[in-house]
């Protein structure tokens, strides 16, 4: 099998697939010609994440780091979801094949992109660690 | 998990329980060397040769033009660089398709590294080479033409008579990858007027590890394996007598009920191909007309067909994508780039190749299935717009 059980449970069972109609923030990362775009909603109350949704268009890697990553900043604070790293994503499904591994960036870089909207929205400086998300396509591995 | 349909005939198909039993014996009592002296192993020499003079008969060969190789990619990478080594003093050039297979395409480039130059020809938005494109492109110093005779993606024949008038006419060597064609449409080498033809028993029911290589009377590429001196020096090595008898039986077969058979596969594949293309931004590949009989191709926009694998897996059905997602690489397929359609559009590619044991209700669980998982990753896709059921790549 290509991918882990939790892999293909995320992926056939998707956590948190959806809009948030009243989202406190919004990120959008990926390209449509690599074949991957995600795009992360949250809901933020008191500097907590109390709700995250997404909608993907990508491989079953895609989906299911989009899934992971939303059910991993649920209930954090921004500062603890701002830590989240690609490598933690991939290693609470499992592992992911070396070269699904830009999946896990791109969930990472959803989820900071959502949160430098947010802090934009807030009218606060967008920590250094968000900066990417300025650039189009960030996290795309093809060079397409 | 209720029904399995296996749709990837274009991969692999099952083994014919014919050619299963052609190959029984040799498993057994009947394991003769071929090139032992004594009777027992001339009774496999002779099995051995009734085996070569079926496929060539199949094929419109001569018995002695047909070698046995391990299959497709060998015959292919045996066709191109034997006809680079043997033609090499007359000149350095090439001439392929964008659309070929990789067996061909990889060995083109290994040729290029060596100092061939190679020319690969576009193709039309239906997969279609054009023969003045091949004429235009002949050079003085080209030594070979490769065209495939059917698209493994895409399944659009190609005009392979015409192309191999043109060859003959230029006196450059003409190679054809028929490994998706022979056994599934008409198949003549002289009708084709091609030099090498390849071919690869395991697409047409016969067993995995043999293939063919059609090689004319008269063109002797430079030997491919030294040892023994078997296949008349050219391919050394102790034959593989039961792989020649079932794809002998195999290939006989297929033959045998081809025209039944296409007729049955192209009523299945078109009810397929108009089923699925109803859905909104869906659009089939390749050439609706002259089409290989059991290969339906489409791409779904704002889907990716690595996830439209995984879940039609899920519900029983086999099926393949051009998608990058679906492979290592992470460019989507060559063929569906060649036939002009954007990355993100060849990303929700789908080939489904319909076979001997597929059924109308197969066809019927796919035209119920498929739709139902294109729509649910459409649902969940940030670039499909639900209300105006389009990518929103069109805005």
């Amino acid at each position: 099998m290509l991918y882990s059980e939790k892999v293909m449970d995320h992926f056939e069972h998707p956590r948190n697939v959806g809009e948030i109609a009243d989202a406190d923030a919004i990120g959008q990362v990926g390209n449509p010609k690599c074949g991957d775009i995600m795009r992360m909603y949250l809901k933020i109350e008191n500097g907590i994440i109390v709700d995250a949704k997404f909608k993907t268009f990508g491989c079953g890697s895609a989906i299911a780091t989009s899934s992971m990553a939303t059910e991993l900043i649920k209930g954090k604070s921004v500062e603890e979801a701002l830590r989240l790293t690609n490598a933690a994503v991939a290693e609470a499904l499992d592992g992911l094949p070396a070269y699904k591994m830009h999946c896990s960036v791109l969930a990472e870089e959803a989820i900071k992109a959502a949160l430098a909207d947010y802090y934009r929205r807030q009218g606060l400086p967008v920590p250094e660690s968000c900066k990417f998300s300025e650039e189009e396509g960030g996290g795309c591995a093809c060079g397409a | 998990m209720s029904k399995l349909v296996y749709a990837d005939h274009a991969a692999t198909t099952p083994l014919s329980p014919k050619a299963r039993d052609a190959m029984k014996p040799y498993f057994s009592l009947r394991f003769g060397n071929p090139s032992s002296l004594y009777a027992f192993g001339q009774e496999a020499r002779t099995d051995l040769e009734q085996a070569r003079a079926v496929i060539a008969r199949c094929i419109g060969a001569q018995p002695g033009e047909v070698l046995f190789t391990s299959g497709g990619t060998e015959g292919d990478n045996w066709a191109l660089k034997g006809a680079a080594e043997l033609r090499k003093s007359r000149g350095k050039h090439i001439i392929t398709t964008a659309i070929e297979h990789h067996a061909v395409l990889h060995t083109a480039q290994f040729l290029e590294k060596q100092g061939f130059e190679v020319t690969y020809l576009p193709v039309d938005q239906l997969g279609r080479v054009d023969p003045e494109q091949v004429k235009a492109a002949i050079r003085p110093d080209t030594i070979l033409i490769s065209v495939m005779a059917a698209n493994n993606e895409i399944g659009t024949i190609e005009p392979i008579a015409a192309i191999g008038a043109i060859a003959k006419e230029a006196g450059v060597l003409f190679h054809v990858d028929a490994v998706q064609a022979v056994g599934h449409m008409p198949v003549d080498v002289k009708e084709w007027n091609c030099d090498l033809l390849t071919f690869s028993a395991h697409k047409f029911y016969g067993p995995r590890g043999i293939g063919g290589l059609y090689m004319r009377r008269g063109v002797r590429l430079p030997p491919l394996i030294h040892g023994g001196g078997q296949e008349k020096g050219l391919r050394s090595g102790t034959e593989n007598v039961a792989g020649a008898g079932g794809r002998a039986a195999a290939l006989q077969e297929a033959v045998g009920e081809m025209a039944a058979e296409a007729q049955r596969l192209i009523a299945l594949r078109d009810k397929l191909l108009d089923g699925l293309s109803r859905l909104s931004c869906t659009k089939v590949t390749g050439d609706r007309e002259n089409r290989l009989p059991g290969t339906a191709s489409l791409v779904f926009e704002g889907v990716e067909g690595e996830a439209l694998l995984l879940h039609l897996d899920a519900r029983g059905i086999r099926a393949s994508s051009g998608s990058a997602c679906s492979s290592a690489s992470l460019d989507p397929s060559h063929v569906l780039l060649a036939i002009g359609l954007p990355h993100e559009v060849a990303h929700g590619s789908l080939r489904l190749s319909l076979g001997r044991e597929t059924t109308e209700a197969d066809v019927d669980y796919l035209l119920e299935q498929v739709p139902e998982v294109v729509n649910y990753l459409r649902e969940m896709s940030p670039v499909w717009d639900a209300k105006a059921q389009k990518p929103v790549w069109y805005d």
